[in-house]
């Protein structure tokens, strides 16, 4: 997988705001928007919601949300059993179906890394091939509270022991004093420590947090702001704060996404994470990302869900599909 | 395959059980009209959905003499309170056959089930659910105390939306104490039958409403008839034209909803996203067959090239097709005749140097369809700029200043409504103040709540619908010195509200109605 190089990424925020990135001239860049109308951001994206995708259209929709998914757990609890049980699902979500796709990556954290990789063997790698990315949390998630250095260390670490994937937070605090400048700087060296030796890069998911930013305003503002400074993804939100995930908001995100390829021709993904649990939510999101930003954006470098609940209900659905019938919660594994 | 390419998802037409042929709903019963049927087809694939009845002008005599009984014996006598039980009877009922009345006006009328669905017949619903609660309130209204209901109303409506206009007329009306005619239009009388059935089945005491189907010339009788207190009509200018000049001199009241030709104005710092799906559902929602329509976008000229570029890209996803599909954004036209004015007038467009643009999109082979089309490079004497086309079709004119917008907006003969996209909540506030119009949008479009008034300056008509205000259209005050008094024709709501129990003396009138107003609070229990 490899990211944007950190270098091009400066040079295109540079083109793009005119002048270097800090806190004055990414203040009025990222204030020169015209404000989101909530009311119509959400009347829209509940339009979308309504779109009926029903018999094949719906099995098709079924598998994309499974290939789509970053399977994962994010818990204090969290062992090398557990990681181990959660990637034999990520491998084969269905033991009793053989053609269910498997899902795009494992979302761990950081120190759970190398058991997950270890656990993968053969199956690791990049989900265009069919296998699975690793993605780990890191920058010290889920707060995003500690020195740059402490979360560069968080970074590199991950990367070091095999990540693919970095799920960063952004520094909220920094962001809502209006510190877009150091914001951008931290986004831009976690990049920088998504770097291998080899010259290859981790893809970087930069979580907005949507829930502390509140207003749709200030999410804008957030998008744009991590894609300047380097994002491959932008992400809605640590699954720690509520709300997290939502359609408006991930509406929002895909409109950012589809304006910025317009502007540059670069396609940045978008991950909503964390409150997704029921297929019928999901196609809803497929809807949105369809018809937002275009459907090339369905694939795994571009779109994820930040589930864990979701895989088992899709699969439900799957089964239902398949047989006729619905079975129920015990025809699931646990993980 | 392409993802987008959704799979077929049509609403079931089983939930319908219509009859072949329905004759006129005069005093309660389904009776023959004595005029020559004729047939009603869906206008998306032009198949014959119905027989309908045609009423000539001795069954306008009838219906109107069955309304004048209702109201003389029933109706004008019962208590606000009663009325209102009635009124919430036949919301409830309403919204328990919600799907079969959405399929059935998909099916007639064209447009999309999803906004039958979700827009029609829910707002159908509230307006009774609203209008309920004014019944015994009526000394709220604003006339002051005991005002009178008019009479026998006359309504006439048209086929854009035809089951929400007819509860746009007949939901205030009786609310107010008044009994009623209505006249679907030709081309979509269907849910207005099933509403009849809906009246039958709230057992609404027999006369109080009554549905008469025609043509135009069915409507000009029942206008004419004698007897009718009050016409309410909403169409076309040129026959609203007609109607005041026809009543001019009788003691008719009339309210007028007629055309429009709204600016939807556009400024420079609006929220760009949420505009574009307003300009959309501005001119888009009903093919465009919306009197309210923004169909003029005056957009602020150093915007011009990024919304139109943008609204395209947007047009592009609309999905136009099978009405009960419910993933149809556009549905069919409503008919023969209106999709020739579409195509007459967007023809002209191009003839006036206009540049047209239309989605590409694959077109039935049956049925009237019209793709969703922009016309840029508008000027403001051009006839597509001025004249209501009714259809799915957008001018695109420009403007620089906020002056100029509100000059361009207002210089039209109508004034029905209009829209303002900015995100600086003083400019809303000022240019509103400013535009003549009776509804005026800001940021968002074509919004419809039983509570707001709705109507026109100017050419678009006068009166008002909706609302504290829309009650008016159907009061008038009491007499000076008889505000107080209990008594009378017409002011009898309020003696008989205070009683609590079903007017004894309506036992001496119809013959169900002490059943009715007994089973009308029996009704009110869950």
């Amino acid at each position: 997988m490899s990211g944007t190089s950190l270098v091009t990424a400066r040079e295109r925020a540079l083109a793009v705001l005119g002048g270097e990135p800090d806190d004055a001239t990414l203040g009025r860049y990222l204030h020169g928007f015209a404000g989101v109308d909530a009311v119509g951001l959400e009347q829209r994206a509940a339009g979308l919601g309504t779109r009926s995708i029903k018999t094949s259209s719906k099995k098709r929709a079924l598998d994309l949300i499974i290939s789509l998914i970053d399977l994962t757990t994010l818990e204090g609890a969290d062992t090398p059993g557990k990681v181990r049980s959660l990637v034999a699902k990520a491998v084969n979500p269905d033991p009793s179906d053989a053609t269910t796709p498997r899902v795009a990556a494992v979302c761990v954290y950081g120190d759970l890394v190398p058991y997950a990789i270890e656990a993968l063997g053969g199956a690791h790698g990049d989900p265009d091939d069919g296998l699975i990315s690793v993605a780990a949390v890191a920058t010290a998630f889920p707060s995003g509270r500690s020195s740059l250095e402490i979360k560069l260390a968080d970074t590199a670490e991950a990367v070091a022991a095999g990540a693919d994937e970095i799920d960063m937070v952004i520094d909220r605090s920094a962001f809502l004093a209006g510190r877009y400048g150091l914001v951008f700087d931290q986004i831009a060296a976690v990049k920088e420590a998504c770097r291998r030796p080899d010259g290859t890069s981790a893809s970087l998911k930069v979580i907005l947090e949507t829930g502390e930013l509140v207003t749709y305003d200030n999410m804008r503002r957030a998008s744009w702001l991590s894609i300047l400074a380097g994002g491959d993804f932008i992400k809605t939100s640590t699954g720690k704060v509520q709300p997290a995930a939502t359609l408006p908001v991930t509406l929002l995100m895909l409109e950012v996404v589809r304006d910025w390829h317009l502007m540059t021709g670069q396609r940045i993904g978008v991950k909503p994470a964390g409150g997704i649990r029921a297929s019928k939510d999901a196609i809803k999101y497929l809807v949105t990302v369809a018809e937002t930003a275009g459907e090339e954006w369905l694939q795994p470098h571009l779109f994820r869900f930040g589930a864990s609940s979701l895989l088992n209900d899709v699969l439900l659905q799957r089964q239902k599909m398949t047989t006729g019938h619905y079975s129920g919660a015990d025809y699931v594994t646990i993980d | 395959m392409s993802f987008l390419e959704y799979a077929p998802a049509p609403e079931s037409r089983a939930i319908l059980s219509l009859r072949d042929r329905y004759g006129l709903f005069i005093g309660g019963e389904f009776v023959d009209g004595r005029g020559t049927p004729f047939q009603t087809i869906s206008p998306s694939s032009e198949e014959r959905i119905a027989e309908i009845a045609n009423a000539n002008e001795a069954d306008v005599a009838d219906a109107v003499a069955a309304a004048r009984r209702a109201y003389d014996r029933t109706w004008s006598r019962m208590s606000g309170r009663d009325r209102g039980k009635y009124l919430f009877r036949i919301a409830r009922l309403v919204q328990e056959r919600t799907r079969e009345l959405a399929v059935a006006e998909s099916l007639d009328n064209g447009k999309p089930i999803k906004e039958s669905r979700d827009v029609d017949v829910p707002l159908v619903a509230a307006w009774f659910f609203y209008y309920a609660g004014w019944a015994d309130k009526l000394d709220h209204a604003g006339l002051g105390a005991n005002p009178r209901s008019l009479g026998v109303a006359a309504q006439v409506i048209p086929w854009n939306f035809p089951l929400l206009m007819l509860a746009w007329k007949i939901a205030p009306a009786l609310a107010a104490g008044n009994t009623v005619v209505l006249k679907p239009a030709e081309t979509t009388p269907l849910t207005a039958l099933i509403f009849a059935e809906i009246i039958q089945q709230a057992d609404l005491p027999p006369g109080v409403v009554n549905i008469i189907t025609g043509a135009g010339d069915t409507g000009a009788a029942l206008v004419a008839a004698e007897g009718v207190d009050k016409v309410a009509f909403t169409g076309s200018t040129a026959v609203g034209r007609a109607i005041a000049k026809q009543i001019a001199g009788s003691d008719k009241r009339a309210t007028l909803e007629l055309g429009g030709k709204a600016a939807n104005i556009v400024f420079d710092d609006a929220p760009i996203d949420q505009a574009i799906e307003g300009i959309v559902n501005g001119i888009f929602f009903n093919q465009g067959h919306v009197c309210c329509a923004g169909s003029r976008l005056l957009v602020q000229e150093n915007i011009h090239d990024e919304v139109v570029e943008r609204l395209k890209q947007r047009l592009s996803t609309l999905r136009l097709g099978d009405p009960l599909d419910k993933n149809t954004d556009i549905g069919a036209i409503n008919s023969k005749e209106q999709l020739e004015r579409i195509r007459e007038l967007s023809d002209i467009g191009v003839a006036e140097g206009a540049d047209r643009w239309s989605v590409p999109c694959e077109i039935p082979e049956n049925g009237f369809w019209y793709a969703p089309t922009i016309f840029t490079n508008v000027q403001t004497s051009y006839r597509i700029a001025r004249e209501e086309i009714f259809g799915p079709v957008l001018s695109v004119l420009t403007f620089r200043t906020p002056a100029e917008a509100i000059a361009k907006a207002n210089n039209t003969p109508y004034g029905l409504s209009a829209g303002i996209w900015t995100d600086k909540g003083s400019r809303i506030l000022a240019v509103a103040d400013q535009l003549r119009a009776g509804v005026i949008w800001a940021n968002t479009f074509n919004r419809f709540d039983p509570s707001s008034p709705f109507g026109g300056y100017k050419e678009s008509g006068y009166g008002r619908e909706g609302g504290r205000h829309g009650l008016a259209a159907y009061l008038s005050p009491a007499p000076i010195g008889q505000a107080a008094i209990t008594a009378g024709r017409g002011g009898a709501q309020r003696r008989l509200e205070t009683s609590g129990t079903a007017p004894a003396d309506l036992e001496t009138t119809a013959k169900r109605s002490p059943r009715s107003a007994r089973s009308a609070t029996k009704g009110s229990k869950r």
